[in-house]
């Protein structure tokens, strides 16, 4: 596979660590204070209770169905993804290394959608149907920032939701996704000259709530 | 952490081979691309090596991830002393100064759970300049990535959880920034490799002189 290059900024940039998206969740918490305080309680949580398992290996009826939404809004996500870069592709509003990137990008996130999808049906559910998107598509830079944000966006989201699914197999694919959310947000932020960890060194998350507000613009139906 | 010295390594499996990808991880995208050709995309091929901890306490992975973050600030620390260009300078003192703030919050958490932080190696890194710096920098950077997504599953805490994925998110955006320096695509795989933690201290062997 050949390597998609895209234009080096200088990116690193942490003294602008402008948050360019508006999620929620973003209080002026010391991250390492955070990461301490939400610890908290885990001494008894590991010697005792099982019922803060993170990923409990009991396959309860309330445990799958738990995991089958959290699968169907990674999916819904992913859906707007795909649709978003099939869009920008189609636009013609990027050239060259930029388009190719965004061809890539999209190629991953519909297989993102594939493997969620094929994921809800193995476990019983029914998987969501994609939305109806728009995207205000007007410059090189609008999509590149727009695509920033939906990434940043993505990466937040599975972050917010890894805690709370069950089935360890579910676990392990969502990480594997969301390590490449990242990677995308990371490599947008870049390009765009902004600090690819706008958040510092621990990375915040993103409750479904503000989630599905953050990308309501983008839905018709 | 005694594993870090364990004997029963895979030293075929040592990884630092191709570009950060050791063979277990090809074997991973081997069975994705299979799943992916025969239209079975499912969960299992992501689950292979996703145990990376299987049969560790939430103290004894969160310490596996200390000595990995031990590893990765001490690397940047000396990368800086290669008379980088400002750039890569700039990445790396941010970088590094990210990997300590994560050998800073999981001393504290393994603390407060009442376990004792392991103590950091010595390491050894082949690097001599900015070139061998990034080549080396990438392959720790996507090695941690698989590392903590191959750990996840096994944590037992939703907190801890919860604060490995604040982490490994962060290592992720490092390995897409440092492939981006060398003009390598930032996501290689639409999902990435788990690695477990026989593969992943395979991997890091060369590096730790004791």
């Amino acid at each position: 596979m050949p390597d998609t290059r895209t234009p080096n900024t200088i990116p690193s940039d942490d003294a602008s660590r402008r948050r360019f998206l508006t999620l929620a969740g973003g209080g002026g918490v010391a991250a390492a204070s955070a990461f301490l305080a939400a610890c908290g309680s885990s001494k008894k949580t590991a010697s005792t209770t099982a019922a803060s398992t993170a990923a409990s290996t009991t396959t309860t009826k309330a445990n799958v169905d738990g995991d089958i939404a959290i699968l169907n809004y990674a999916l819904t996500l992913e859906h707007l993804e795909a649709d978003f870069y099939a869009k920008v592709i189609a636009s013609g509003l990027l050239k060259g290394a930029e388009q190719d990137f965004a061809k890539r990008v999209g190629d991953t996130e519909r297989q993102h959608v594939e493997a969620i999808a094929a994921t809800v049906t193995k476990l019983g559910g029914t998987p969501v149907a994609a939305p109806k998107s728009k995207f205000p598509l007007e410059s090189r830079l609008a999509v590149l920032n727009l695509a920033a944000t939906v990434e940043n966006l993505g990466a937040a989201a599975y972050l917010g939701k890894a805690a709370e699914i069950k089935s360890p197999e579910v676990l392990a694919a969502a990480l594997s996704i969301h390590s490449v959310e990242a990677r995308h947000a990371a490599a947008l932020n870049k390009l765009l000259g902004k600090s690819p960890t706008p958040d510092g060194a621990f990375a915040k998350a993103a409750t479904e709530a503000d989630v599905l507000a953050a990308v309501k613009p983008f839905i018709v139906s | 952490m005694t594993s870090i010295t364990h004997n029963d390594l895979v030293p075929e499996l040592a990884a630092v081979e191709v570009d950060g990808i050791s063979r277990q991880a090809f074997l991973v995208r081997g069975a994705l691309a299979a799943g992916a050709v025969y239209g079975t995309t499912m969960i299992s091929p992501f689950v292979r090596n996703a145990f990376a901890a299987d049969g560790m306490g939430d103290i004894d992975i969160l310490n596996f991830a200390l000595t990995l973050e031990y590893l990765e600030a001490d690397f940047y620390r000396r990368g800086r002393k290669l008379g980088l260009s400002s750039e890569v300078a700039k990445i790396a003192k941010s970088f590094g100064d990210a990997e300590q703030q994560h050998v800073d919050a999981l001393t504290a958490t393994i603390k407060k759970l009442g376990g004792t932080p392991v103590k950091s190696p010595k390491f050894t890194f082949p690097m001599k300049d900015e070139k061998s710096f990034l080549k080396l920098a990438q392959t720790l950077e996507d090695t941690g990535v698989s590392a903590y997504n191959g750990a996840g599953p096994a944590i037992t805490s939703k907190e801890v959880l919860a604060a490995a994925g604040s982490i490994v998110q962060i290592e992720a955006r490092h390995a897409a920034v440092i492939r981006l320096l060398r003009g390598n695509v930032p996501a290689p795989d639409a999902f990435d490799a788990s690695l477990n933690t026989k593969q992943v201290l395979a991997a890091v062997k060369p590096l730790i002189r004791a």
